[in-house]
């Protein structure tokens, strides 16, 4: 059983503090959902956890994840920016980032599992924002990691794409997996726990402190 | 595929398809060295004495295009968040994208010496020695300007501040690389220097680039 634990986690940026002594505990199984204002570092946090920014204080730590790999590199991190690129078809894109992120990977699976499997050979070009948001998703299905990182991954879904994202995550939790999201209004998605960031607040000493289950 | 394949084969691909620039770098130096002849007239002995120099300038100069896209476009589109989550070291990631913009932008040039030599009025030798030198000396071109856009990568048009960056660096392989082709019947010191700040910048190219990316975290 993995469980990524946070412990006093504060983030700087810009010189300004976005927030401080964030705690919380999740292991397999469980659904964390972020919510908060604009601005309260929901998105931070998510890129604090995968790496991709550092902490001004305290850590994040996983057990009974791959001891030489980093937490990073056992993460799926899905943000606003898809990583996509235009004069590439929709089935090289993702197996790019399949070969990337670790392997050969099930594309075509992926691809029709996210309702893209028809428009495979299409080039990115011409997807909506809703496709583009499913065919980031299919990066989650395409490659096995334990920790989904996921930042309003709902957005610009239509119906039938949020009930998917729902069952997708379902499975996931299911295997074992444990998922991060930053959440802003109602979601599909059945949360185990809530961590609700402050926001930029005028009392200095202001804490956020998750609901550890 | 392996992950650096897979960049590699992405990076050439995004190149070459439509608005990706591959050509763009040869078609400047054609028209560099085509503009010489025209304003220093049709003098062929100079052309053929100066020849040489000119090609490496064209070179210089048309490796510089493309650069501000190396890294930029990933950084901008979020792919430089995935690759640093990939379990392959990011200064490796980024070797891999520099090898592939020499394939792209740094070989053709090579490629294209030759013919705009008989334009320079060059012999048969100093084509070869200038094809030669270039082949020697445009992966440190790239490698040197892939530190540039390294550290130019979160602004929004860096490219002439790139070029400002990369070309005083550059001034070595200019001096080394128009040396050799002049004196390959001299000697082969010049062309040794050459290699060697290639294999100097392809070691450290990679590395001084990733710290510079690693830096820019926020």
């Amino acid at each position: 059983m993995i469980e990524l634990s946070a412990i006093d986690l504060s983030c700087v940026r810009a010189g300004r503090q976005v927030f401080r002594s964030v705690c919380f505990t999740l292991r397999g199984g469980q659904v964390l959902a972020v919510t908060g204002p604009n601005g309260a570092g929901k998105s931070s946090l998510l890129r604090l956890i995968a790496g991709l920014l550092r902490p001004s204080a305290g850590s994040v730590t996983l057990t009974g994840g791959d001891p030489e790999l980093s937490i990073g590199e056992q993460a799926h991190y899905v943000g606003h920016q898809d990583a996509l690129k235009a004069s590439l078809t929709v089935a090289e894109n993702l197996s790019f980032w399949a070969s990337i992120l670790g392997g050969a990977g099930k594309v075509e699976e992926a691809l029709s599992r996210v309702g893209l499997g028809s428009l495979a050979p299409l080039p990115a070009l011409h997807l909506s924002a809703g496709q583009r948001r499913r065919l980031s998703l299919a990066r989650l299905l395409a490659i096995q990691r334990p920790i989904w990182l996921l930042d309003e991954p709902a957005s610009s879904l239509d119906a039938p794409g949020g009930a998917m994202l729902a069952e997708i995550t379902q499975m996931h939790v299911g295997g074992g997996g444990l998922i991060l999201m930053a959440v802003h209004g109602a979601t599909d998605i059945q949360a185990s726990a809530e961590l609700r960031l402050q926001g930029p607040s005028p009392n200095p000493r202001g804490t956020s402190r998750g609901q550890t289950p | 595929m392996t992950p650096l394949a897979a960049l590699l084969l992405r990076d050439t691909r995004l190149a070459l398809r439509i608005g990706g620039g591959a050509f763009i770098g040869v078609l400047f130096f054609l028209m560099l060295v085509m503009l010489v002849p025209f304003a220093i007239g049709p003098d062929l002995a100079l052309l053929a004495r100066i020849g040489p120099a000119i090609l490496w300038l064209g070179a210089l100069l048309a490796s510089l295009l493309g650069l501000d896209r190396l890294l930029a476009t990933d950084h901008e589109d979020g792919s430089f968040d995935l690759i640093l989550m990939a379990r392959t070291p990011l200064e490796l990631a980024v070797a891999a994208k520099a090898l592939a913009h020499w394939v792209t932008i740094g070989l053709p040039l090579v490629i294209a010496a030759p013919l705009l030599g008989i334009l320079l009025n060059l012999g048969p030798r100093a084509i070869g020695s200038v094809a030669l030198t270039l082949l020697a000396g445009t992966p440190a071109l790239t490698y040197i300007g892939l530190i540039g856009a390294a550290l130019t990568v979160a602004l929004r048009r860096g490219g002439l501040l790139i070029a400002v960056l990369v070309l005083p660096l550059n001034i070595p392989v200019l001096i080394f690389g128009v040396t050799a082709s002049n004196a390959a019947m001299t000697g082969p010191v010049p062309f040794g220097i050459l290699c060697a700040l290639s294999l100097m910048s392809i070691v450290l190219g990679p590395f001084a680039a990733a710290i510079a990316l690693r830096q820019g975290l926020d």
